[in-house]
């Protein structure tokens, strides 16, 4: 009895995990910055060249990073959902302009809305490195002492805002009292 | 004529290989030493947009960038470990295409030992088993009924029946 169960079993059992493996996202690479400093930049402003952008301005506040430009495709998905989370929810939210021309970057935000507090121009995508992007469109959420506490890749949708960046986005509130 | 030197010449630009020439930077570098320690590590990280290519082979941009650090860190001086760090730091261990040896890689780097062993205990158990099949004493009747049908050859035995 055993010989031929015992095969079935194991068959079984990798069954189980090939199946896991098919539903798993290759593409989702965990990023080794999730509670690490927010690596700092100083970049020109998207829209007004002679401004610096600068991280560490937002300490005390919980931010958003979301890695764009306008030759990025699934970035257009999620521009309206990061629209709505400025307007709605008032969210703040940084633009890292990745590898962009600025007038592109200038006349996406024109034609699509500007949800964002300001744009930081990465033209060489050197901050890019230092933020490990990788897949446009990316976006971090930073708490106020300046640590990153989440990372998603690609575009984000409504579901991730509801499952995972709003929930997120109240805890961290909660946790200026302490 | 001139449609045909045209032609000719595109077809002599189709012969070069492109793929070849493309994402490909000139580096100067100031020591041979430098450059095989570059051409060692642009073949050991992994370019994260195309995931089953290394820095060396890819053509994306991030690559192009990658390696364009690899080489301004290499030529301010900074060691090897020191650039595996830079970009274990900022990309994880994933961009490494031969994994750090720690507990949540132990099963990747183990597993397979753990599988062999479990092989060779299969392997082993099937070799006993196969020993103690029994050996069948035969009695005289018997071995004398093996022996006539051991030795009449297939058509006797068939004309027989």
């Amino acid at each position: 009895m055993w010989r031929y169960l015992l095969p079935l079993f194991l068959f079984s059992v990798l069954v189980v995990f090939l199946s896991i493996g098919l539903y798993l996202d290759p593409k989702k690479v965990p990023s080794p910055l999730i509670g690490k400093p927010a690596p700092s930049f100083q970049l020109s402003e998207l829209q007004y060249p002679d401004q610096v952008v600068v991280p560490e301005r937002y300490r005390q506040n919980v931010w958003l990073l979301n890695v764009w430009a306008s030759w990025c495709v699934s970035c257009r998905q999620e521009h309206h959902v990061l629209n709505r989370l400025a307007r709605d929810y008032k969210v703040n939210i940084i633009g890292l302009n990745y590898k962009d021309k600025r007038a592109d970057g200038i006349r996406w935000l024109e034609q699509r809305g500007n949800p964002y507090i300001a744009n930081a121009f990465d033209e060489k995508g050197r901050a890019g490195i230092d933020w490990g992007v990788y897949a446009v469109p990316e976006t971090f959420i930073i708490d106020q002492k300046g640590v990153i506490r989440y990372k998603h890749t690609g575009p984000v949708n409504q579901m991730v805002v509801d499952d995972e960046i709003l929930p997120l986005l109240r805890k961290l509130h909660s946790e200026v009292g302490l | 004529m001139n449609t045909f030197r045209v032609f000719y010449l595109l077809f002599v630009i189709a012969l070069f290989p492109v793929t070849a020439f493309s994402g490909v930077e000139i580096n100067e570098f100031s020591s041979a030493e430098m450059e095989s320690q570059y051409k060692k590590l642009v073949n050991e990280l992994r370019c994260l947009v195309c995931q089953n290519q290394n820095l060396a082979d890819s053509n994306s941009e991030l690559a192009q960038d990658l390696r364009k650090e690899v080489y301004q860190m290499l030529e301010k001086g900074n060691s090897d470990d020191e650039i595996i760090d830079f970009m274990v730091a900022r990309y994880g261990d994933f961009v490494l295409y031969k994994p750090p040896f720690k507990p949540v890689t132990f099963l990747l780097w183990l597993g397979p030992f753990v599988l062999l062993f479990f092989a060779v205990l299969v392997v082993l158990y099937m070799i006993k088993n196969n020993q103690q099949t029994e050996v069948v004493i035969l009695d005289k009747e018997e071995k004398l009924q093996a022996e006539k049908l051991l030795n009449t050859d297939v058509r006797n035995r068939n004309n027989k029946e």
